[in-house]
């Protein structure tokens, strides 16, 4: 599998990550090595294996949902890089808005 | 006394109950090792001077104040250092990255309170891979961790800055995060014992994620016995961590009974692959005899789909770190880059905050999950898992543990791998199986190479049998001497 200028273009958008020019060229190279070597799997017939998303660990189950104390306001916000109003401040959604 | 800084958790805690020394000189001797080699090794990020002090100073007065020692926190004023991903309130927490420069969490770790309430003094946050990606601590924002063995290689990692620090005497014990082999490794490389907890043992509650059905939180010990001595205190049940198990709580204690009478171990051949290090092999095997001489059992077993384990985990560990790494969008924490709108700022904050190997993980992972490819990557890779955890699951219905190499070889020169991922990537090939399948491993000091470099001999068990792990390991430590040698630091 090789990927294209276009597919870095599109995973890089959909990670909302900027790269530079070399970054993208680098990445689509190694992205397709890396790419090549995990291929492998392809050669395992899995068509009767269930897939497994966690180390299934029957036993665990969840809390009670009981209400509680949440982390101090204040605490939360200090390290946020823009504050205002007691909340997280941030640039405007879309272009030319407020 | 002047070799403060070599003594066990096990001797500090019998020091410290005798009056041989207090924490304070204990912390004392360490603060100033610290000062005097880390600006060389770069194992700390972060040194909490007045914080260690103060707690040890209380520690000692309860000691002083207590009318029964029993009574007394089983590890009062004992110094630890933690690795970079685990929140300490009050102490930044980097994750060895940019974009959490100046992030300091304002909470503990499940596994730090406990560790805290058992008395600990925290000496502060040690140096990691980015988001604990990596095999050599290379990839930290925040320079390299040197090998106390010889400071042209790398410690290993990602925990490579705890193994670094506990190799040279700047802690006694140190928490580390095992994803992929992130203990071991490191470990391997340092001459150290390093365990991986079984998945559902310690709680990751506060601890940074990058891949959360691989994450666990291990020790980096000089011992078998000192590793016990950590993981009594900080596992068991966490109702903030809903993959811990009530009966995760072990109460191991370790005999100096050297014996292994019954035990069952298999040697996988699948683990000894062209390209191990004729060293590395003949440590292991000579390991695996010394275990044989103490009464274990020793026979071949077979884990036949562990070629599989590099690509699984490779579309596994990226697709769960490109899902964990979004919370980190330059509104809540940790670095904005000003943008016009929203998404740039997004874009441009992360762009700017990721480092290579993160970048090109979560570039992995968001392919392997997008449209199109899901089912051929992702659901494939979660297949084949199924098939190693059965691999194990098989094999432990023959033997009560593995043993195998834990590393390819032993500490690499920094900048070895600095142009090819796959070849870092290949560094873990022996370590990223355990935790596909969720089984605990240990891994501990088996002998050196003709440089003096320190190799490692890996031991696997069952979900939750770290007490059987520890026991072999202690008790090959009790007619084995490679644990005990420290390094001669420049």
């Amino acid at each position: 599998m090789s990927l294209s200028p276009e597919d870095v273009d599109h995973i890089a958008l959909l990670a909302r990550l900027h790269l530079s020019h070399e970054e993208k060229e680098r990445y689509r190279r190694q992205l397709s090595d890396i790419l090549k070597h995990v291929d492998k799997l392809q050669e395992l017939d899995t068509t009767n294996v269930q897939p497994m998303s966690s180390v299934a660990v029957p036993q665990s189950r969840l809390r009670p949902d009981e209400p509680g104390p949440g982390m101090p306001r204040a605490d939360l916000l200090r390290n946020a890089p823009d504050t205002a109003e007691d909340q997280f401040r941030v640039p405007p959604v879309l272009d030319g808005g407020p | 006394m002047s070799d403060l800084h070599s003594l066990t958790v096990a001797q500090i805690l019998e020091g410290l109950q005798t009056g041989a020394f207090s924490s304070r000189e204990l912390t004392q001797a360490y603060l100033a090792r610290i000062q005097a080699h880390n600006p060389r090794l770069n194992a700390y990020l972060y040194v909490d001077v007045d914080g260690a002090l103060t707690a040890a100073q209380a520690a000692d007065e309860r000691r002083s104040q207590a009318g029964d020692p029993a009574r007394l926190p089983p590890l009062l004023g004992l110094p630890i250092a933690v690795k970079d991903v685990l929140a300490v309130a009050g102490m930044p927490a980097t994750c060895g990255s940019r974009i959490l420069e100046g992030f300091v969490p304002s909470y503990n770790a499940t596994a730090v309170q406990r560790l805290l309430d058992a008395g600990v003094v925290i000496l502060g946050k040690t140096n990691t891979d980015e988001f604990a990606m990596g095999s050599s601590t290379e990839n930290s924002a925040y320079d390299i961790t040197r090998n106390p063995w010889d400071e042209q290689r790398v410690p290993g990692g990602s925990s490579g800055g705890s193994a670094a620090a506990v190799a040279a005497g700047l802690a006694p014990v140190a928490l580390g995060t095992d994803t992929g082999g992130s203990v071991r490794q490191p470990a391997a490389f340092c001459g150290l014992s390093g365990l991986k907890t079984s998945y559902g043992r310690v709680s990751r509650y506060g601890l940074i994620a990058y891949g959360s059905s691989l994450d666990t939180i291990g020790v980096l010990a000089r011992s078998a016995q000192d590793a016990a001595l950590v993981l009594n205190i900080m596992a068991g049940y966490d109702p903030r961590d809903a993959t811990t198990l009530e009966q995760a709580a072990p109460d191991i204690h370790l005999n100096g009974n050297a014996t292994l009478k019954g035990l069952r171990i298999g040697v996988p051949g699948e683990y000894f692959i062209d390209g191990l290090q004729a060293e590395v092999e003949q440590a292991v095997r000579a390991a695996i005899a010394q275990l044989e001489t103490l009464g274990a059992e020793v026979r071949p077993v077979s884990l036949p789909h562990t070629e599989y384990a590099l690509p699984v985990y490779y579309i596994i560990a990226p697709a769960e770190a490109s899902a964990n790494l979004a919370r980190f969008d330059g509104v809540r924490y940790g670095l904005r880059a000003e943008q016009d709108n929203l998404i740039e700022m997004f874009k441009h904050s992360r762009g700017q905050g990721f480092g290579p190997e993160v970048k090109r993980r979560i570039m992995i992972g968001t392919y392997a999950l997008s449209a199109g490819y899901y089912d051929a990557y992702y659901g494939q890779a979660q297949k084949v898992r199924t098939l190693i955890r059965d691999d194990f699951a098989r094999a432990f219905e023959q033997v009560d543990l593995i043993a195998a190499p834990a590393t390819p070889s032993s500490a690499f020169p920094i900048g070895a791998h600095a142009e090819d991922p796959i070849q870092m990537y290949l560094e873990d090939v022996f370590t990223l199986p355990a935790n596909l399948a969720g089984v605990p491993g240990l891994c501990i000091p088996a002998g050196f190479d003709s440089q003096g470099l320190p190799l490692g001999l890996q031991l696997l068990g069952p979900h939750f049998s770290e007490e059987r792990l520890l026991a072999a390991a202690h008790a090959y430590q009790q007619v084995s001497d490679h644990h005990t040698r420290r390094p001669v630091l420049a």
